[in-house]
């Protein structure tokens, strides 16, 4: 028996998915310039974000698998414990999100969002599959009670981030087909009942969606203002730096959110496929990774932690040109924010050490 | 592995992942192929349209605030206003090495270390590219000095606005609240579109509970910008919808009255009119000035105020709890009226104790010689105990608990301010549910005399003493008596404030409680005679006079030097006149020793005051 070879091997770093996610924030970095109106200090405080990520993913890649599949339940717990802390003592702006820890603010559903799949996944690879329904009921139960009391806080965004990379390791599991239609439907039916329960801002969202005339101070404003400047950028775009939307400032929070309307603006179609080959990249590899691990936990990790990648992309995406609601979710490695990207990079430092524990059986 | 009842297989495991990683990938694809359709729909085939739009739009829209309504008295007193103001504010983002700059203002603004601390604070707490406010309100000089030196400080600078103000201070803080800059957990409760251009937002009273009349519609305004992003015109302009004025029932003049004659002791000073509800005097001393709050209070002033021992942020007549000690004698005797338990004229002897029967604990009367025979009236005249704790024990605590409810004692009145407090009207079932303990039959004689658990709020002191007072009529006590403008109101229905009124067996039992209130302060041993002496109208009260703590039995209350803070409460109720009331009250001292030397003579200069002013000629007394 052998270990992974040579020199990124023993390290624990795989390095064409470290290579295309510098390419990545490299990329966003440069964007960022523009999009905080050439603000070296808003690049610089990125910078170091970033360095603190990398340092965190290179440090979760010498966890081996089983370690973290042994610990990870004990983390998952903790996380709950906190999220209800956060109920009752939590702090922040627009809803009770964080806890104030004296040296550092925290905000315990980031930590839900590995929490929950990497749970999920320990919890199923120790039994056969496809999963049993009563199996499926723990699986289902481990991923609803965390988002529910995200819900609660209220982060719609966040509670449907985690909920689905939960159900993203069900899903490759191999639940039915018939289960999967079924929940769907049960979904479907539930929907006007999830109107009911929104908050009356959430409602406002959803409809300004289907009319942006209506609301041209809020939402809707959001959503005139960055397809105005996703649709003048054209096929080669105004060009970095030179985005007229963007330095007049009527794209709103563009240095976070609305950062893909600022890119699309300046580099134009052609600058979007670019964005879209580099992210194909990693998920290429954190596919291959998936696909190439050896035991069960790492493959339903390493394929949930993607499809959760993918999914945060196609939502700010599709929420930047008008096809979904404004929820707050940024766009991974490129908008300007600490939190989510550190939580991001940790889940490429999981897949990492997924891709360099594996064991070799003699063969040389 | 483990003793599973299947066997895994590898294998199968592994084809089921494969297979679900290849749909996945496919998913992804389709997902991937909208949102480049959508791009090619934005950016290739619509590109010249939004090329257009995108040259055409020099037009930004900045919203407007709307300006709060202002907030009137009964009598036309300005309660709340709002008086032009200039704000310093940052933009952290666009100020380049904000610490130096700040140390060069500090110096040039005298700023204080704790005003900085908050600001950086702020500055912590800000979204992106907000305007953060350094200092509120300046001062013309330091207006000038700014505006000259403005070129070294890049980011910063001078926004007008308006700024809330609070003529009244101290004297209305306690009704009206006030308001403070928007904190994020209120975000979550407000339309944030109609607020993009509002700072403030009403933290608490007044201010709070009516922020949707009084904050209005937020307007905007449609600028053009040149390609810097300055503004060059404006373009079209919808004005903001002005806030709603509110009227409310506070009478400032009685207000101010009462406010003198608590004369610097704390306590709780609640007039209303019985027939409508309208609070015409809400008064909790000590007070603080709400103006402070407005541009964020200073942590010093703060702490001060907050650590306080006469603790003036404390709102006593909405949820100060206090025993109400004798002032419930009224409505214990109605109970007994009501139950049949006891006859006006029936005569119970009052040797000066009570004890429960085969016990030995002496029940003290606060008449060590005792009261001899007293009927109800006397009982309530002289507010003699022992009546009541043999009344109590003969009605037993479920239905003294139940009359008592009825006149929303214990239980929140509904007032229009938020934050009241419940109190509370103990019950068996209270008791075992809360503390797991059985009553004992003590208990019940001890809240005969309104002691023991019983609590009530100088508001509830004062909506029961309205029931009483308009004979059953239950009007829930409130401020707002109109709305002036702002969006289309429909004018308030008095009815709305009427709840199911208190309907008696006998409405005779009224009157005999009521005449006895009348012996409080016009009988010629009423505890509260000498506060009725010489009143312009007749008018009924209860003294009530509520220990802090539990006297040693045997032991005279009186000769016991007692600290300040454990001495009685001293309590008050009243209404007037006493054919079909216009006013009632309910005054708490706290620690004031005794309800009718204290408290009853505060309740008079009320009544005096309120009618001195529309009928002059003092009715002679006849009592």
């Amino acid at each position: 028996m052998d270990r992974a070879e040579g020199l990124w091997g023993r390290l624990h770093i795989d390095a064409s998915l470290v290579g295309s996610v510098m390419v990545m924030c490299l990329l966003g970095t440069v964007v960022l310039y523009s999009a905080s109106e050439q603000s070296s200090e808003v690049v610089v405080k990125q910078l170091i974000r970033l360095g603190i990520g990398f340092v965190a993913m290179l440090g979760v890649a010498q966890i081996s698998p089983r370690t973290l599949s042994r610990w990870v339940p004990v983390i998952y717990l903790l996380g709950l414990v906190l999220l209800v802390m956060v109920m009752f003592v939590g702090t922040g702006r627009g809803a009770q999100r964080w806890l104030d820890l004296g040296f550092v603010r925290f905000q315990p559903s980031e930590l839900m969002k590995l929490a929950v799949p990497l749970t999920v996944a320990a919890f199923l690879s120790e039994k056969v599959l496809p999963p049993q329904p009563s199996t499926i009921a723990v699986s289902v139960l481990l991923v609803l009670v965390p988002a529910a009391l995200i819900v609660k806080q209220p982060d719609l965004g966040t509670a449907i981030l985690v909920a689905s990379s939960g159900i993203f390791v069900l899903y490759f599991a191999g639940i039915s087909w018939r289960f999967m239609r079924n929940s769907a439907l049960l979904g479907l039916a539930a929907a006007p009942l999830a109107w009911f329960a929104m908050h009356d801002y959430q409602r406002r969202r959803v409809l300004t969606l289907f009319n942006p005339e209506q609301d041209p101070l809020g939402a809707g404003y959001h959503i005139i203002q960055s397809t105005i400047a996703v649709g003048s950028g054209g096929i080669y775009g105004k060009g970095w730096l030179n985005g007229t939307q963007s330095h007049l400032e009527f794209i709103p929070e563009r240095a976070t959110d609305f950062i893909f309307a600022v890119y699309c603006e300046e580099f134009g179609l052609v600058g979007v496929v670019v964005l879209l080959i580099a992210y194909a990249l990693i998920i290429a590899r954190g596919i291959r990774i998936a696909v190439e691990a050896q035991e069960m936990f790492g493959r339903l990790v390493a394929s949930a932690l993607t499809l959760t990648f993918f999914i945060y992309i196609v939502v700010n995406m599709g929420m930047v040109t008008g096809q979904l609601p404004v929820v707050g979710v940024p766009l991974p490695l490129v908008s300007y924010g600490g939190t989510s990207l550190v939580t991001i990079l940790i889940g490429f430092g999981i897949l990492m050490s997924i891709q360099t524990h594996r064991i070799f059986h003699a063969q040389s | 592995m483990k003793s599973l009842p299947t066997l895994r297989n590898v294998d199968t495991e592994r084809r089921l992942f494969q297979t679900r990683v290849i749909v996945a990938c496919a998913f992804m694809g389709v997902l991937v192929c909208v949102i480049l359709g959508r791009l090619v729909f934005l950016q290739v085939i619509n590109h010249g349209h939004f090329t257009t739009l995108s040259h055409e739009n020099r037009l930004k829209i900045v919203p407007l605030s709307p300006p709060r309504g202002v907030i009137y008295s009964g009598d036309g007193v300005v309660l709340a206003e709002n008086r032009p103001s200039f704000d310093l504010v940052v933009v952290p983002e666009n100020a380049p090495e904000i610490d130096a700059t700040l140390r060069e203002l500090a110096s040039l603004l005298s700023l204080r270390e704790e005003e900085l601390e908050r600001f950086s604070r702020q500055v912590r707490h800000s979204r992106r590219f907000e305007h953060v406010t350094l200092r509120s309100d300046l001062t013309p000089e330091e207006l000038a000095i700014f505006s000259v030196n403005r070129f070294r400080f890049p980011g910063f600078f001078v926004e007008a606005g308006l700024s809330r103000h609070y003529p009244l201070a101290e004297a209305t803080a306690h009704v009206i609240g006030y308001v403070a800059r928007i904190s994020q957990p209120d975000l979550d409760s407000i339309d944030q579109a109609n607020y993009s251009a509002t700072t403030h937002i009403g933290k608490t009273g007044i201010e709070k509970s009516r922020e949707e009349s009084l904050h209005g519609q937020v307007g905007y305004q449609k600028v053009e910008v040149n390609a810097q992003g300055r503004i060059l015109r404006v373009v079209e302009r919808t004005a903001p919808i002005p806030g709603a004025d509110l009227h409310l029932t506070l009478n400032v003049g009685m207000q101010t009255t009462a406010i003198e004659a608590m004369a610097g002791r704390k306590g709780a000073v609640i007039a209303i009119d019985p027939a409508t509800g309208g609070i015409l005097v809400f008064a909790s001393t000590p007070s603080y000035d709400p103006n402070a709050f407005v541009n964020g209070i200073g942590r010093t002033l703060y702490r001060s105020w907050s650590t306080s021992a006469e603790r003036p942020l404390f709102n006593r007549a909405l949820q100060g709890q206090y025993p109400p000690g004798s002032t419930v004698k009224p409505f214990v005797a109605l109970a007994g009226l009501e139950f049949g338990t006891r006859q006006a004229d029936q005569q119970t002897w009052c040797p000066g104790w009570y004890s429960l029967p085969g016990t030995t604990h002496r029940y003290r009367d606060w008449l060590k010689r005792g009261h001899g025979h007293v009927d109800l009236e006397h009982s309530l005249a002289q507010s003699c105990d022992v009546y009541y704790y043999k009344l109590a024990e003969e009605l037993g605590i479920e239905r003294l608990h139940q009359m008592l409810a009825r006149f929303g004692l214990g239980q929140i009145t509904g007032v229009d301010v938020p934050g009241e407090g419940a109190a509370l009207l103990p019950s068996p079932e209270w008791k075992r549910r809360t503390r797991n303990l059985p009553w004992y039959p003590g208990e019940t004689l001890i809240a005969g005399i309104g002691q023991g658990f019983m609590l009530t709020t100088p508001l509830q002191l004062a909506y029961a003493t309205s029931i009483l007072a308009t004979r059953g009529e239950a009007m829930v006590p409130h401020f707002l008596a109109q709305i002036e403008g702002g969006e289309e109101q429909p004018p308030i229905q008095a009815d709305i404030y009427r709840r199911a009124s208190v309907d008696l067996d006998d409405d005779k039992h009224w009157d005999i409680v009521i005449a006895g209130m009348h012996a409080v302060v016009h009988g010629a041993t009423g505890t509260a005679r000498a506060s009725g002496a010489g009143s312009p109208v007749l008018f009924a009260g209860k003294t009530g006079t509520a220990q802090v703590y539990g006297v040693a039995q045997d032991v005279d209350a009186k000769t016991q030097e007692v600290p300040d803070h454990l001495k009685d409460h001293a309590l008050f109720i009243a209404f007037a006149p006493l054919d079909m009331p216009r006013i009632a009250i309910a005054v708490v001292v706290e620690n004031g020793g005794g309800g009718s030397s204290v408290a009853a003579p505060i309740a008079r200069r009320l009544i005096d005051e309120f009618f001195a002013e529309d009928e002059p000629d003092p009715v002679s007394s006849d009592g």
